[in-house]
């Protein structure tokens, strides 16, 4: 199969993109500075990443949409405020999750964020699920591109105007330069930040202004050690289908009123697993010295019993360390637990830790 | 001093008497991207021409290092230990990676000059 370009391809050629192929995308792993400056750029000024390879869903429909979604994800989307976000799973009946999501209410309907790897399949279940009532377009004619870091409401503001008083997971259509562009004030770096969907022969115009007021293209490599350091998963490694969103840590992203009554796919499991327990939680781990644990490697109680598994592991060039997420049997999930990690055939100490590694408070609105 | 050599595993050495000095090329580090960990062979250990002797690890991923010819460890350079991104800084000079007191001076006859190895990385690198 042909490999799929972005929009922005070749402004990523026209800044020395090293490229890998992800999700089926040619998409920029890094460019000239290297991950550790574009990583650092960000959390002081502000990056701009490409991240059109994700889908962008938008379903329309009236009232009786709110209910059908409301089957599916463990949201209260009812009482969801037009141009909120939340963040959500698609799960099977299992509680197995299909793939992590950003959904944002708009005005007659949804726009849902997924993942480049699972987006067609997500369609898919989506459409299996709600049938032909509500028109749902998977538009691959809009690129997305996210602006992070703590410059990045000033850069983007001169730009496209009122984007600063977004509040934090929230989302609203803007004009600039004659079209809609729908900016939302999240991200996937731990910093303040933005997405905006804006249409394909827009794209590398809007990118080159964001460039001319000082922002700066970061790649994949760099997104990847900042979600790392923020402590957000990544699917198809803290989140896969044998996974529930329990047993990730990711309890708070269930809406509280969703718990008592069930209803959506999936809730049995949670609620039994909330009551029960999980037998294997994600956790944050910390090797001692500058010990880099890879995805895989596996994790050892003082006794060398295996008690887990590496899911992602790098340097945070922000701590200044080595950083890794996985996950561990229950008992052994404590904050400061002593474990050991098995790389190249010998064990090495490191210690369960909170996550996220790095914190920076996101703006949470303006009054 | 004698001539730099090079290997297709991309380590280069250079020899005094029977002494070699080796380290990664500055195309290996370019390729690599930023090292952010670095593992020596242990003093006094003996280590086999193309054998594993040492780690690099970048943000992206981990790499073996292999020793371009046999002989024993003499010294290593800590200081890459304790400041991996000194091998990006200076990969040809003061980052060098450990000496080996060579059993076999013939292993280097396999190896590149420089000529040989910038044509070889430029193409191996497309």
């Amino acid at each position: 199969m042909e490999i799929k370009k972005t929009s922005l391809n070749n402004l990523h050629k026209d800044n020395q993109a090293k490229f890998v192929e992800f999700a089926g995308y040619e998409m920029p792993i890094q460019y000239s500075n290297g991950i550790i400056e574009e990583h650092k750029f960000t959390r002081l000024h502000s990056g701009i990443f490409d991240v059109s390879h994700m889908g962008q869903l938008f379903i329309y429909g009236d009232e009786s949409l709110t209910e059908e979604l409301e089957k599916i994800f463990p949201l209260d989307l009812k009482n969801l405020k037009q141009n909120s976000s939340k963040y959500s799973f698609l799960m099977n009946d299992d509680a197995g999750i299909y793939d992590d999501l950003i959904i944002t209410k708009i005005e007659d309907g949804y726009l849902i964020i997924l993942n480049a790897a699972c987006k067609e399949k997500d369609f898919e279940i989506l459409f299996n699920l709600l049938g032909t009532k509500f028109k749902m377009n998977l538009d691959n004619n809009r690129s997305l591109i996210a602006i992070q870091g703590p410059k990045s409401v000033e850069i983007l503001n001169s730009i496209i105007n009122g984007v600063d008083q977004l509040h934090f997971m929230s989302g609203n259509w803007f004009n600039s330069d004659n079209q809609k562009l729908f900016v939302t004030r999240s991200g996937y770096t731990g910093e303040d930040g933005f997405e905006v969907s804006i249409s394909n022969d827009k794209a590398e115009k809007f990118v080159q202004n964001l460039i001319k007021k000082g922002a700066q293209l970061i790649g994949l490599g760099a997104r990847d050690t900042l979600r790392l350091e923020a402590g957000l998963c990544l699917y198809g490694h803290e989140l896969d289908i044998n996974k529930t969103p329990i047993e990730a840590n990711l309890k708070w992203a269930i809406s509280k009123s969703r718990l008592s009554n069930g209803g959506f796919i999936g809730s049995e499991k949670i609620i039994n697993q909330i009551q029960d327990g999980a037998n294997q939680v994600r956790v944050g781990i910390k090797p001692e010295g500058r010990l880099i644990a890879r995805e895989k490697t596996k994790i050892f109680n003082d006794i060398e019993s295996q008690i887990g598994e590496i899911t992602s592991g790098t340097y945070g060039p922000s701590v200044n360390g080595p950083i890794a997420m996985g996950y561990v049997d229950k008992e052994f999930s404590k904050v400061d637990t002593k474990i050991l990690l098995e790389v190249r055939g010998k064990k090495y100490p490191a210690n369960i830790c909170a996550l996220p590694f790095y914190k920076k408070n996101y703006v949470k609105g303006v009054n | 001093m004698s001539e730099v050599k090079f290997s297709k595993e991309h380590e280069w050495i250079t020899l005094e008497g029977d002494i070699a000095t080796i380290g990664i090329t500055k195309h290996a580090t370019e390729m690599l991207g930023d090292i952010v960990f670095a593992e020596l062979p242990e003093k006094g250990s003996n280590v086999e021409k193309d054998g594993t002797a040492g780690v690099v690890e970048s943000t992206k991923a981990a790499s073996d290092v292999y020793t371009p010819v046999s002989g024993e460890v003499l010294d290593t350079n800590q200081s890459i230990v304790d400041d991996p991104a000194k091998i990006n800084e200076d990969p040809e000079g003061g980052a060098w990676f450990f000496k080996l007191k060579i059993k076999d001076s013939s292993e280097l006859d396999t190896l590149m000059n420089k000529e040989e190895y910038d044509k070889f990385a430029k193409e191996t690198s497309n």
